[in-house]
């Protein structure tokens, strides 16, 4: 049962539980924000985090660990034009916030004290119950999941020789005051389960892995969804036994639905993020209204869609998440921003501003990035082609924001002979240029699906959880890199 | 006042080490057959500055204390980052009941007694550096000025960074073992972007010492950093082929770290490792002589003893092509029937021979093929080998780099890559765990158009 919680008593609850826990009134708030906006500071915020995580990890058909872990703190942040001060306590006591609120202002000249603006608090989303996940199965059920999924996984096949399962959750309780008048909290519910299994046939041993998670309870791992990740990872594997060599060189290359992507996250997404393009670091700097895709692509990030791993109600600056179109029916149309960066583009943040923990800034972040829908039915696709490569599944990607060129790690592949399937190939490299790879798109599929939930993202050191999806798509070239030879 | 514990480094061996004795001190009475407990604190900050304009000014201070507990042979593990007692005792309390759901697993516990290290050699690894921020500030703006400075092409920035940082772990066993040291780690780092003809590159270069004194200055940083991101303008694809490719010091120091995720004890008893069942046999051209040396002083990866508090000990892991050890901690090392090596947490400074060649000697002997700049992308199949991954680089004919080449793919499987190793340079990298000069790869597949 979801008990009916109002913003405002969300903020109530996690004021108590963070600051009223912890002795820091109202007061103590202002004046750290009083002593960080001196001189020329522009903006400054404090950022008060609780979270508490736990893992259970089976191997060998036993668990052999549960660990728990805490975490805290508070971060200061004052910010001066395209200046940042920043600094941070991992105890969340008075004398420690008025400590870093000094060492962060520090990166001004002092001046007179600055104006804080009274607090008025943001309703954000109601996308996912703030819920505390941790205790919504007994760890007598977890441990029992657990052990069930090993037994269910092997009896699948013979071949199966290891099977390592894990389930984790986090609750994380977030509080942001800013010099602007932003007050926002949100309760962070996060749980996952992940299994890889490794298969054995003659001299041959091959790995498959599958997961999946969201903004919920336990509850969500239902026998039949856990059975669900134990087939897919042990048939990626048991696929991979019989493949060959990838081909080397451009080719014709269809995407499969859903986490597939992770293309549109490497090619696209990182290169909008507000931070690049201010700068004029990103090969997409500059380009608002250009074509950088085929009329078929309309591409958006979405940080409201209700229970998914990247959404978020508030993102860490307070700001509500949105739906921002980034590229319309080919023609480039947004930036995805913080408050600093939009304030120096002269534009307003789109809910992008997200950070690691309380020890790290804030920046521009995608949230969950996909590719609408299109026409095509995506057996369509795969006939369409005479020679070329069929990527259903992927490992990850990277990118280099400044040239555009991107990779992303093909896990699951075929080659796609006359139109039909054939042989699956070996791990394979695609590497692309982001600017251009877009307008190389002459299908797309009406198969639009979102990953299971096992996104993350990294960026300048800092990992957060993040969602891509996609219908199947074709794209006519995109070189491939295996070791089968020139094709 | 609020009694506030202020760590810091002066004062803080004496607090961690108290903490950790009063978690063991817990955890027996709280029915415990063993326990560990680190704790851990660190200091620092760092500086950027971009188009000559101080950007960000970072503070870090991070705390820490993991404890692991035993009820017999069954495991439980908690962290937090608050260190009052109260939270403390509250994670050594659930670490006993996370304990209770674990498994009996025989091979699971501490460390044996026997393997931990009894004195604590002195590696010269801690060096703090008298610097403030605006000492800092100054360093980043004159290593940046000389990357903007190093050709006309440089029009962009993503800065230069200056950050120190000290660190300060405490580790004790109910073993009676109670090990400390300090470390410290310093470093300058330089991104610039380059572009001709309306195409951008970037590129980087950086340093990173335990004492400020060895890092060399700002200046030349900066300017190789400059000369790096110039070099790869005007890249082109390359024509689908196979070539030998020569990968730099600092690229090569990753393709040596695949050596160590599949010679680890957690990948060997998963088998989940292409080099199951290798020990004692050739992985690598007769011409690869691997040691590992964790006493180095001053180095980035020395360290006295094990995350498990096991004396760590210099040996030769690969002699002449031939896998003389694993990477094991305690538990896998029982798992496979073998003793630990000290390396629960990783190697400690892998020393890979040159075979006596200068970087350009290595050009001359590869006469034609790749010499990368970069690699991207994570397509290394751990259990099978196979490496295929997105690279830049530049195009070599005549033992001469001749112009850059981008969006390419190079790919092999990591068995015949290191048995086709044909020359490791003097121009040794130790900017990492592996220490190691250009390598020279007989061949791969690359790629292109």
């Amino acid at each position: 049962m979801n008990a009916v919680v109002t913003p405002e008593s969300s903020l109530a609850r996690v004021r108590s539980q963070v600051l009223d826990a912890a002795g820091i009134a109202d007061h103590d708030l202002e004046r750290a924000l009083a002593a960080l906006m001196r001189g020329t500071v522009d903006n400054a915020d404090l950022y008060f985090q609780v979270s508490r995580q736990e893992s259970w990890t089976l191997e060998d058909g036993i668990v052999k660990e549960g660990a728990h872990s805490i975490e805290q703190g508070v971060g200061v942040r004052a910010m001066s034009g395209e200046k940042t001060g920043f600094a941070y306590s991992d105890e969340l006591v008075v004398p420690a916030l008025l400590q870093a609120s000094a060492a962060a202002s520090a990166i001004v000249r002092q001046g007179q004290q600055g104006r804080v603006q009274a607090w008025q608090p943001r309703s954000g989303h109601r996308l996912y119950a703030p819920i505390d996940p941790l205790p919504t199965l007994t760890d007598d059920d977890k441990v029992a999941l657990l052990q069930r999924i090993d037994s269910e996984v092997r009896a699948l096949d013979p071949r199966v020789k290891q099977v390592v399962a894990s389930l984790a959750a986090a609750h994380e309780v977030i509080l942001v005051c800013a010099s602007d008048g932003a007050m926002a909290a949100d309760v962070r519910p996060l749980v996952r389960f992940n299994i890889s299994v490794i298969v054995e046939q003659g001299d041959k041993r091959e790995q498959g892995y599958a997961g999946g998670g969201g903004r919920f309870g336990y509850e969500y791992f239902t026998p039949e969804k856990v059975l669900e990740y134990g087939r897919e990872a042990v048939r990626q594997a048991v696929v991979n036994l019989d493949a060959v060599p990838a081909p080397s060189g451009e080719m014709v290359v269809v995407l499969g639905p859903g986490w597939p992507g992770v293309l549109l996250h490497e090619a696209i997404g990182h290169g909008l993020e507000g931070d690049f393009n201010r700068k004029g670091t990103s090969a997409f700097t500059g380009r608002i209204g250009e074509r950088v895709a085929s009329d078929l692509c309309t591409v958006v990030d979405d940080g409201t869609l209700p229970n998914r791993r990247g959404s978020l109600n508030v993102d860490d600056e307070g700001t509500p998440t949105r739906n921002t179109v980034l590229i319309e029916n080919g023609i480039l149309r947004g930036y995805l921003q913080d408050k600093m960066n939009a304030r120096l583009m002269g534009t307003d943040s789109t809910g992008n501003g997200r950070r690691q923990s309380f020890a790290h800034t804030p920046m521009p972040r995608m949230t969950n990035t996909y590719m609408l829908a299109g026409p095509h039915h995506p057996d369509e696709i795969i006939a369409s082609v005479k020679k070329g490569v069929y990527a259903r599944n992927f490992g990850g990607g990277q990118v280099d924001i400044t040239s555009g060129k991107f990779v992303f790690s093909a896990t699951e592949a075929y080659r796609i002979e006359n139109g039909k399937l054939g042989a699956p190939i070996r791990d394979a490299t695609l590497v692309g240029d982001g600017p251009t790879v877009l307008n190389r798109v002459s299908m797309v599929g009406n198969d639009l699906a979102l990953d299971t939930g096992i996104g993350v993202c990294g960026k300048e050191g800092q990992s957060v959880p993040v969602g891509v999806g996609q219908p199947t798509l074709r794209i006519d070239g995109l070189t491939i890199g295996g070791t089968g030879g020139d094709e | 006042m609020s009694t506030r514990t202020a760590l810091s480094l002066q004062n803080g061996v004496v607090t961690l080490q108290e903490k950790v004795n009063d978690v063991l001190r817990l955890a027996r009475q709280l029915g415990a057959s063993q326990a560990e407990a680190n704790a851990s604190f660190g200091t620092g900050f760092s500086v950027n500055v971009r188009l000559r304009e101080v950007e960000t000014l970072r503070h870090q201070r991070d705390q820490g204390l993991s404890v692991t507990v035993w009820l017999g042979h069954r495991k439980g593990s908690a962290s937090t980052s608050d260190l009052r007692p109260e939270a403390i005792e509250e994670s050594v309390r659930k670490a006993c009941a996370l304990a209770r759901y674990g498994a009996e697993d025989p091979a699971s516990g501490l460390a044996d007694a026997d393997r931990l290290a009894r004195n604590i050699p002195e590696l010269s690894l801690y060096h703090p550096w008298a610097i403030d921020p605006a000492a800092a500030i100054e360093l980043a703006t004159t290593c940046e000025a000389a990357a903007l400075d190093v050709d006309p092409r440089v029009t962009n920035s993503e800065g230069a960074s200056v950050s120190t940082s000290e660190s300060l772990r405490v580790y004790g066993n109910s073993h009676g073992f109670l090990g400390s040291y300090p470390e410290s780690d310093h470093s300058i780092s330089c991104s610039v972007v380059a572009a001709q003809d309306g195409a951008m590159e970037t590129d980087y270069e950086y340093a990173v010492a335990r004492d400020a004194a060895d890092l060399p200055s700002p200046a030349e940083i900066g300017a190789e950093a400059g000369r790096r991101t110039v070099a790869r303008l005007g890249g082109t694809k390359l024509e689908t082929c196979n070539a030998p490719v020569l990968f730099p010091a600092r690229v090569a120091r990753g393709l040596i770290g695949h050596l160590l995720g599949a010679i680890s004890g957690g990948a060997l008893y998963r088998k989940s490792s292409f080099l199951v069942d290798a020990l004692g046999k050739p992985v690598f051209a007769s011409r690869v002589t691997i040691d590992e040396k964790p006493h180095l002083l001053k180095a980035l990866a020395s360290a006295p003893f094990d995350d498990e508090g096991v004396a760590t000990t210099e040996r030769r892991l690969v002699d002449a092509g031939v896998l003389g050890g694993y990477l094991l901690g305690s538990y896998y090392a029982r798992k496979l029937g073998m003793q630990s090596t000290g390396n629960s947490g990783g190697a400690h400074n892998l020393v890979v021979h040159s075979t006596g060649e200068t970087f350009a000697d290595l050009l001359k002997t590869m006469d034609r093929g790749l010499v990368i700049a970069d690699l991207m992308g994570s397509g290394v199949n751990p259990v099978t080998g196979d490496y295929s991954r997105g690279a830049s680089g530049f195009w070599v004919e005549n033992g001469k780099i001749q112009y850059p080449v981008t969006e390419i793919t190079i790919a092999g499987n990591l068995k015949d890559m290191f048995e086709g190793i044909l020359g490791i340079g003097s121009d040794v990298d130790r900017r990492g765990a592996v220490l190691t000069g250009s390598i020279l790869l007989e061949q791969m597949s690359i790629g292109g158009s």
